[in-house]
């Protein structure tokens, strides 16, 4: 799939949008938009009338047929509006379908490499097959045995082969993707037609599309305002009658239909098709709509403080040596432990002491030195030469080694140097810099040149650059975040007050997650997450807005209510956003259709009762030419207003991350008083140019 | 206009605000059941009451049984109310030797009565006996206002509560409101009313001999306290057939004047009710803007109109404004200012024919009936009301901050926007519906006194008054037939009872529900933003749908009578 934008009016989108327009004309498939199933109905009734009147020669017929026309222009305007909503999609199912081209399958028959070359629609959940380099993935499954390089691009665009392994929390694979080094057995965890590949084509396509809870209620207040309007017009020829007069039925439809809130039903569906296909660009597949919706809503965002907040990895920011030891002592020091460290961590030891004491990365071959790496037993990394023996690790670990250590062992000038007492000084000397480290939200190492303690190495925990503005704007979307972190409250509480996250969870278990959200979803709020392993999974499910990593476990992936292809954490602001325009989006073109009714009232009510009572052309305010004109520019206008709309429609309403207050002002002020005031503009020009063109 | 006018306008205005507070914070304690000023008097009252009746105080209803509830008691106080005007001529208190009622008048005036109309299609003094109009009529003055506060505060708590089935006891509230809030007031009110010179009496008529020798009755009775409650409780069936216009049932200026603020004054401090109770009183005082913007124009538009009335008026060497159908002791602010107040707030009393006022000053009241008695309201009802086009409003406009739209926490969601929907539908339905039935049906054609718009603004004034529960009549129509007495019956059933009912799902669906605590990133309701939101969706969505009909009588009237010209007389 991919990423590129086509343009909204490709060539290649409105050729079959325009077919499918007609295509949807179909009854059933209309009565699911209430409102423009009303003008559907209408129209079909008027075009009968008009065929009679016009076989029995009755007057007017040049008027009535334009009237009926634009009727059916409006229809197909809508149509066009969610085909082409939906075309945009289509196109990415085809790229995917591509890729879902016949497999075959090597399932495995015994425990050993023997198996039976089968067709891929075939396995069953539960099978296990195996997948050599070259092979396609048959289906979604988990790999039980082997690690393997593996081309997802079919699914994320993104072209760089992916690590996928037995156990821990990169053992999901998604069928139609290709194995491209070494073997993996995969035991399948879904079956043919539910795959992960079938899921994003239902879901790209709109197949899959129910309406969401919000909708359902926008549903219901166009179709009360509807009835509202049905009652307004309905009751139109007794008035008349009392007033000695007929008002001829087209001009009660043109009534009807220009005043039941047609711009919002002709654009609903295509508003929210569209808002689905802005995550699928953005290569999320949210699973349901109502995902997207609730994203909108969302009240508290947790977010995982590696790799979203902070940069993976931490960086050696300053060396801080005992007293009596100088810097540069230390740094040579740590930079000699760090030589062979291939740990990003060390990495960044040994560019902080080149940077700022100019030491020179030496060749470890050529110093005769053995490295001494890091084991979760001895929590030291370090290394041996010339007789001296360096070591770096957690400030605990270096201190018990060093007092360990027995006097005669220790370098000779330490033995001189040192008694019992200076001891226990530069141990607490230690200590207190590792808790001032600590405390900065850093990370402290200690260091020890044979047996004695020199300083403190302060790894740093980087946060990402920018990500203080992005948490500021959060704030004034109103959503809250809390900073999720393995790191003891010290630290963590650093990191959160440099980042600017609202609160923080320390020491974190996937428990501790859990309770969190069920704490804050007991408040009435709305928590979105993201996560990729299988403990993560609970709090994934539990979560109003659960976003899983592509890379993840299939557990998770199965717990979230959408995938993130990318598998990029911060993606979940951006979704906070989307959920958001396409709430407001929906917003504004009801307030805008709403607004719009006062000046269509004001083009026909005049006409319309004109021949009853002449005084009430004072009420054409807008200076129309001839009653005819009034009401066929009104139906023009208001059929031609959801064409201009579709851009809006299928790109959104700009969010902006101002606070609700400035936000609603804004746009009451624009698509409120807008949709007030441009009827009365657009119908205007409108009746000018029919007047011009001789059609009313 | 005048500056004397325009003072009287204001001072009423600044009398209502500065009620708002201390009747809202003493009827928060009522309904909040704790103890007030009148508590030691009236609780050993209330308390045997419920023993009496077999309620238990502390057991509250789901929005069903409260509906229920609701329904039941109205129900049995239209049977009691239609037996007792079928029957009034073989009960005591009769001392005029009254017929029994006819059974389309009893069936209409019962109704009206029950659901807080007050429309008359009879002339009082002339049809009923006193114990119709003390134990029948005041009676249900009492309940229907004080039923219509229940629903009021079911709907608050459905705001203010969270994560609960229960809205309180429609009894205990009903019980309440009548004893702790509407006869303390009344009583009061009575005495006040009496001291102005109104009649309180049970004697018969007076007989008198006028100075050219002849004889009249002059019609007297309980008029005092009958009119307490029927201004307080926003009812408005007058004790005689002209209403406030009657120099007994309306004897000074300042009865006049406390009669326009006992008007407002319930429906006004509800709206502190609301804020009191869900916590944050700003919220209450931004609806009480959105009805005081909606008060001010149509006061200010419908004073223009009457004081400056040219066209026809000027034509007749008239000067100096439009007095036909006025009292001469209110003049033409305070009749203005009563009209747009006894329309506003579904009161229905008139102290001025509204029929003859100019089209414009016509069209203000007929307006204020038709967005479903909103500004200020009856009691209860005026804010229920409100509520559903804030849902509607908040709905609508709340999705444009990017989230799913929420009030005061709570989020208003497909079941709460259908009920709004439901109650909104009800108005055109019985209004637009039952006048276009009238206009072609020779039943209802035989009604207007006019021809042309003004006597289509007399049948739609009906029924709009009618759906409304306002009770008010425009004159000139002649109502008591079988056919408005039937339809304008059900008219009023529909309009109250299919928004009442509503508003109780609402109140039960949000009671439900979680209320989500407020951040940046939510609407704020208490904003001169929304006020003008809640304006504009309530001329919008209330209004518009009105507009052919207001085409066809008053605005076409009005543009008429600025040409000069006049429709003929006739039908």
């Amino acid at each position: 799939m991919s990423r590129q934008n086509q343009s909204l009016f490709s060539a290649a989108l409105v050729g079959p949008a325009f077919l499918g327009a007609f295509r949807k004309l179909d009854p059933r498939a209309m009565i699911r938009n209430p409102v423009m199933f009303v003008v559907e109905v209408v129209a079909v009734l008027t075009t009968i009338l008009f065929a009679r009147d016009a076989l029995a020669g009755g007057t007017d017929l040049l008027f009535s047929g334009q009237i009926i026309l634009w009727l059916w222009f409006t229809l197909l305007f809508a149509n066009f509006a969610e085909a082409l909503a939906e075309g945009r999609g289509k196109a990415q199912a085809e790229s995917l379908r591509r890729t879902r081209t016949e497999m075959t399958a090597k399932r495995l028959t015994g425990p050993g490499r023997d198996y039976e070359t089968v067709p891929g629609t075939s396995l069953k959940v539960g099978d296990l097959v195996l997948v050599e380099a070259g092979d396609l993935i048959p289906s979604d499954g988990e790999v039980v045995e082997g690690v393997a390089s593996v081309n997802e691009a079919a699914i994320t665009g993104e072209s760089a082969p992916v690590i996928r392994e037995s156990g821990g929390d990169r053992s999901a694979v998604t069928g139609g993707t290709q194995v491209l080094s070494d073997a993996i057995k995969v035991r399948i965890t879904a079956a043919a037609g539910s795959t992960f590949v079938d899921r994003m084509i239902a879901l790209v396509e709109g197949a899959a599309r129910q309406k969401t809870p919000n909708e359902i209620a926008l549903n219901i207040l166009l179709a009360g305002l509807t009835l509202v309007f049905v009652f307004a017009v309905a009751s139109i020829p007794s008035f008349a009658s009392y007033a000695g007069g007929a008002i001829p039925v087209i001009v009660l439809v043109a009534l009807f239909v220009t005043l039941i809130p047609t711009t919002i039903g002709a654009l609903l569906s295509a508003i929210g098709i569209a808002g689905m296909d802005r995550l699928v660009r953005f290569n999320v597949l949210a699973m349901s709509g109502r995902a997207v919706e609730a994203a909108g809503d969302v009240d508290t965002l947790l977010l995982d403080k590696t790799g979203t907040i902070t940069l993976g990895n931490r960086q050696a920011t300053e060396f801080r040596p005992v007293r009596g030891v100088s810097e540069q002592e230390l740094a040579d020091a740590a930079q000699l432990a760090s030589l062979a460290d291939e740990t990003p961590e060390g990495r960044s030891i040994v560019v902080l002491a080149k940077e700022r004491y100019g030491i020179r990365a030496r060749d470890m071959a050529g110093l005769d030195a053995t490295f001494v790496p890091f084991t979760a037993q001895s929590r030291m990394s370090g290394v041996d030469l010339d007789g001296a023996s360096i070591r770096k690790g957690a400030v605990e670990a270096v201190i018990a080694a060093v007092s360990a250590q027995p006097m005669a062992q220790r370098g000779s000038s330490a033995a001189l140097a040192y008694h019992p007492a200076a001891e226990t000084e530069v141990v607490d000397q230690v200590r207190a810099i590792a808790e001032e480290t600590a405390k900065a939200g850093g990370t402290p190492l200690a260091v020890a040149r044979d047996g004695r303690l020199l300083g403190v190495v302060h790894l740093k925990d980087i946060v990402k650059g920018g990500i203080r503005e992005r948490f500021a704007e959060l704030r004034r979307m109103g959503i809250r975040t809390v900073m999720i972190t393995g790191d003891n409250p010290v630290t963590a509480a650093a990191i959160a007050a440099e980042a600017g996250v609202d609160d923080f969870l320390a020491q974190a278990t996937p428990e501790d997650k859990l309770a969190l959200i069920r704490r804050e979803q007991a408040e009435g709020k709305l928590v979105a997450m993201c996560g990729d392993g299988t403990n993560d999974a609970p709090a994934l499910a539990q979560a109003d807005v659960g976003v899983a990593m592509n890379t993840g476990t299939v557990a998770a992936r199965e717990a979230g209510n959408m995938v993130d292809l990318d598998s990029d954490p911060t993606k979940l602001i951006e979704i906070v956003g989307i959920g958001k325009q396409l709430l407001m989006t929906r917003g504004a073109l009801t307030t805008f259709s709403i607004a719009n009714d006062v000046a269509k009232y004001f083009a026909i009510l005049p006409a319309m009762f004109l021949t009853l009572y002449p005084q009430l052309q004072a009420l054409n305010v807008m200076g129309l030419a001839s009653p005819q004109s009034a009401i066929l520019s009104a139906i023009i206008f208001n059929a031609l207003i959801i064409v201009a709309l579709i851009p809006l429609a299928l790109r959104g309403v700009t969010y902006r991350a101002v606070g609700a207050a400035a936000l609603l002002r804004r746009n009451l002020l624009v698509y409120g008083l807008g949709g007030v005031l441009v009827p009365f503009v657009g119908i205007k020009a409108i009746d000018m140019a029919v007047s011009a063109l001789h059609l009313a | 206009m005048t500056p004397n006018g325009w003072i009287q306008i204001a001072l009423y205005c600044a009398v209502v605000l500065a009620l708002v507070k201390p009747l809202g914070a003493y009827m928060t304690r009522v309904f909040e059941g704790e103890r007030t000023l009148l508590t030691p008097v009236l609780g050993p009252f209330e308390r045997g009451l419920y023993r009496i009746a077999g309620i238990d105080a502390r057991q509250e209803q789901t929005w069903l049984g409260y509906a229920g509830a609701m329904v039941l008691f109205n129900a049995a106080g239209f049977v009691l109310l239609y037996a007792i005007l079928r029957l009034q001529a073989g009960l005591p208190l009769n001392p005029a030797e009254q017929a029994a009622v006819a059974p389309d008048l009893a069936f209409n005036t019962s109704t009206s009565f029950v659901t807080n109309t007050n429309w008359q299609s009879y002339g009082g003094e002339t049809t009923l006996s006193y114990l119709s109009q003390m134990l029948g009529l005041t009676h249900q003055n009492f309940v229907s206002a004080a039923s219509g506060i229940a629903v009021a505060v079911a709907l608050i708590r459905g705001f203010s509560r969270a994560s609960t089935r229960t809205l309180g006891s429609f009894w205990v509230d009903t019980t309440r409101a009548t004893l702790y809030v509407l006869l303390p007031l009344c009583v009061v009110l009575a005495l006040f009313y009496v001291s102005q010179g109104m009649p309180q009496t049970l004697a018969p008529s007076i007989e008198a001999t006028t100075l050219e020798g002849g004889k009249q009755t002059i019609a007297v009775g309980p008029v005092a306290s009958q009119v307490a409650i029927k201004m307080l409780g926003t009812n408005g069936g007058g004790f005689f057939n002209a209403n406030a216009a009657h120099p007994f049932e309306n004897p000074t200026a300042l009865a006049n004047f406390v009669q326009m603020v006992t008007i407002f004054a319930i429906g006004a401090a509800f709206t502190n009710v609301f804020g009191r109770m869900v916590g944050d009183e700003r919220q209450g005082w931004a609806i009480l803007a959105a009805m005081g913007v909606l008060f001010l124009v149509g006061v200010a538009v419908t004073y223009w109109a009457e004081a400056s009335a040219g066209g026809v008026l000027s034509n007749l060497g008239l000067s100096g404004g439009n007095m036909e159908g006025k009292e001469t002791r209110f003049g033409i602010a305070a009749s203005a200012l009563f009209a747009v107040v006894t329309t506003a707030a579904s009161c229905g009393a008139v102290n001025a024919m509204h029929d003859s006022f100019t089209a414009l000053g016509g069209l203000v009241p007929l307006v204020n009936m038709q967005l479903g008695e909103v500004i200020v309201g009856g009691v209860g009802a005026g804010l229920y009301g409100m509520l559903i086009f804030v849902i509607v409003a908040i709905f609508v406009a709340g999705l444009m901050v990017g989230r799913t739209p929420e009030y005061l926490g709570k989020k208003i969601e497909a079941k709460e926007v259908k009920m709004a929907m439901l109650g909104i539908l009800c108005l055109p339905l019985a209004m637009l519906g039952f006048t276009a039935l009238a206009t072609v049906l020779p039943a209802g054609l035989a009604g207007p006194a006019n021809a042309g718009p003004h006597g289509f603004s007399e049948i739609l004034y009906a029924y709009t008054s009618a759906a409304a529960n306002n009770g008010s009549a425009f004159g000139g129509l002649t109502a008591n037939t079988l056919f408005y007495n039937t339809t304008l019956a059900v008219a009023m059933l529909v309009g109250r009872f299919f928004i009442k009912i509503p508003a109780l799902a609402i109140a039960g669906s949000l009671a439900a529900k979680k209320t989500v605590p407020a951040s940046s990133g939510t609407f704020p309701t208490h904003g001169g933003l929304f006020v003008g939101l809640l304006v504009g969706v309530v001329l919008i969505i209330g209004g518009l749908t009105f507009f052919p009909s207001l085409a066809l009588g008053p605005i076409v009237e009005h543009f008429a009578a600025v040409a000069g010209q006049t429709f003929a007389t006739g039908g």
